[in-house]
């Protein structure tokens, strides 16, 4: 089924903004956070008209209201991505916390000096960094795999770092810049060859593919709501029950405690062990009408849609003289498109498009050593998702064409 | 917004007079813009009262930082020490005959930063020294 674009269109109220007068909004940055249905700010602004109360424990009506809404969104949540249960989607505020998560409380209580960790080179600094600052106070090791010249995991270097077993493997299920969908199924299984665990950043790959965590077979995935049509604040990590379980508290305080004495606690069971204090609850609503609404769409009518314009974007700025794109072809990639003009900074590409309501991002996209491995400081990115037309691609274009004449 | 591209900042940036490096020098310093990678390392020389004699600007960024620098090289030249120490935002848009969003600002400020922390001989630039 191919989606009524138009449709979906009109779910999105922002795309009717004026940027300034005459000039409505072509918005080319899903990437960095995608906009929210109606359904989805609704049922946000209903739970505060109508439901606001604490979860938990109360016995009151909005208590429970709150409870049963906050609960079922976390059932939404775990079928969208197949969790076997919803005890293994814990709340987050986003793919960075889930990732800092595993790092904090599996990663402390499971590695020692030396033990190596191995990440890639296309990571977002969210799944770098929290690898460091362990590497930082425990001495283990990073070691990466890399990337080839066309924007793919070179496997190859994959498989010879695993000789060295690795206690965990880290990497992006589809990259922020590049856009490339790594084979995530059998990097797990590669993995778990050697005995490590597995986490899946999948901030990219949730909001744009049908992901399914069961059958990736993956330990832990991290994913965040903002970049599916949902919320900011809330985001999630899928875990094994039997990981989970065994793993000590993250944060403590109210909500993950069973019982609390003076000088000790018991913590409470999943998925609550790992959520202190009041969350985000109406975000996590918001979460969950997010899931209703893409889940209603089908995922795989979402990211055929996405496959289209991307092609056709590719094709089009492929044709614009002075333009460099990074990584690998359409069908190879989700709907991602970073490229330099020559002669002229992102920063400045940027800029310009933004006189024509074009809102593309520029700079290293939080992944500063990818772009060092291509040797550029910066990149401009449009990015795509299920409420973009290849009309929009046309605005590129042509706003790409005026930038060029400014610098001719 | 036109008035961002203006002719003269296109032209400072595609042909700028005082790109290069000074060997030796008085005062260099560097730094970047974490936002967007841009850098910039500004050289002096200074003569016994402390008059600029001669500033050269390098690094790679965008339109505005590279514009923006290439203006305040030609500024400084013949300007005591203490003069440069007192320049601030405004000077900088003054030059530059424009004004600015808080992003793109960051840019335009970059070389003032780093001059300042280069005048004042200071282990690193702090955004104080040009508000």
């Amino acid at each position: 089924m191919s989606l009524n674009i138009k449709e979906i269109r009109k779910d999105f109220p922002i795309l009717e903004r004026e940027t300034r007068p005459g000039v409505r909004v072509t918005y080319l940055d899903s990437t960095a956070t995608s906009q929210k249905p109606v359904q989805v700010i609704e049922a946000m602004n209903d739970y505060y008209r109508h439901s606001n109360a604490n979860i938990h424990r109360g016995v009151h009506t909005l208590a429970e209201e709150a409870t049963s809404m906050y609960e079922g969104a976390r059932e939404k949540i775990a079928k969208f991505v197949n969790a076997s249960s919803s005890r293994e989607i814990i709340y987050t505020r986003n793919t960075t916390e889930s990732i800092n998560l595993v790092a904090y409380s599996w990663a402390r209580a499971n590695l020692k000096a030396g033990d190596l960790v191995i990440l890639t080179e296309m990571e977002h600094h969210s799944n770098l960094v929290p690898w460091q600052m362990l590497q930082a106070e425990r001495s283990i090791e990073l070691d990466f795999i890399s990337v080839t010249e066309d924007g793919l995991l070179d496997l190859e270097t994959y498989k010879s770092l695993l000789s060295r077993r690795p206690k965990l493997v880290s990497f992006t299920h589809m990259s922020n810049v590049l856009g490339t969908i790594n084979p995530a199924a059998e990097i797990i299984r590669l993995g778990h060859e050697v005995g490590a665990i597995v986490l899946v950043d999948g901030a990219q790959s949730v909001p744009h593919l049908s992901v399914d965590v069961q059958a990736l077979d993956a330990d832990f995935y991290a994913f965040s709501a903002h970049k599916m049509c949902g919320p900011t604040g809330i985001g999630a990590l899928y875990g094994k029950s039997a990981l989970l379980e065994a793993m000590p508290p993250f944060l403590g305080g109210g909500d993950m405690i069973k019982e609390v004495k003076l000088r000790s606690f018991r913590a409470n069971s999943l998925p609550h062990k790992f959520e202190a204090g009041t969350p985000a609850i109406a975000e996590a609503i918001g979460f969950g009408a997010a899931v209703d609404y893409l889940s209603a769409l089908g995922m795989d009518n979402v990211a055929a849609h996405e496959h289209e314009i991307t092609e056709y974007a590719l094709e089009r700025l492929e044709e614009i003289p002075g333009v460099k794109l990074f990584g690998p072809s359409a069908d190879k990639k989700g709907g991602v498109a970073a490229f330099t003009l020559e002669g002229v900074h992102p920063h400045d590409v940027a800029q310009i498009l933004d006189r024509d309501g074009i809102a593309v991002r520029a700079g290293h996209h939080c992944a500063q050593p990818l772009h060092e491995k291509f040797g550029i400081p910066a990149t401009s990115r449009a990015s795509f998702y299920l409420y973009n037309t290849k009309e929009e691609v046309d605005l590129l274009v042509n706003g790409l064409y005026k930038v060029k004449e400014m610098f001719g | 917004m036109d008035d961002l591209y203006r002719e003269v900042i296109i032209e400072h940036y595609k042909n700028p007079s005082y790109r290069g490096k000074l060997d030796p020098h008085d005062i260099s310093f560097a730094d970047n813009n974490p936002l967007c990678g841009d850098h910039i390392q500004v050289d002096l020389r200074v003569d016994t009262n402390n008059v600029v004699t001669e500033a050269r600007f390098d690094g790679h960024g965008c339109a505005i930082s590279q514009a923006s620098a290439d203006l305040l090289m030609e500024f400084v030249i013949g300007k005591p020490l203490d003069e440069l120490k007192k320049l601030n935002k405004q000077d900088i848009l003054d030059m530059l005959g424009i004004d600015l969003g808080p992003v793109r600002l960051k840019c335009a400020l970059l070389s003032l930063k780093v001059l300042k922390a280069g005048v004042y001989g200071l282990g690193e630039a702090s955004d104080e020294l040009v508000e």
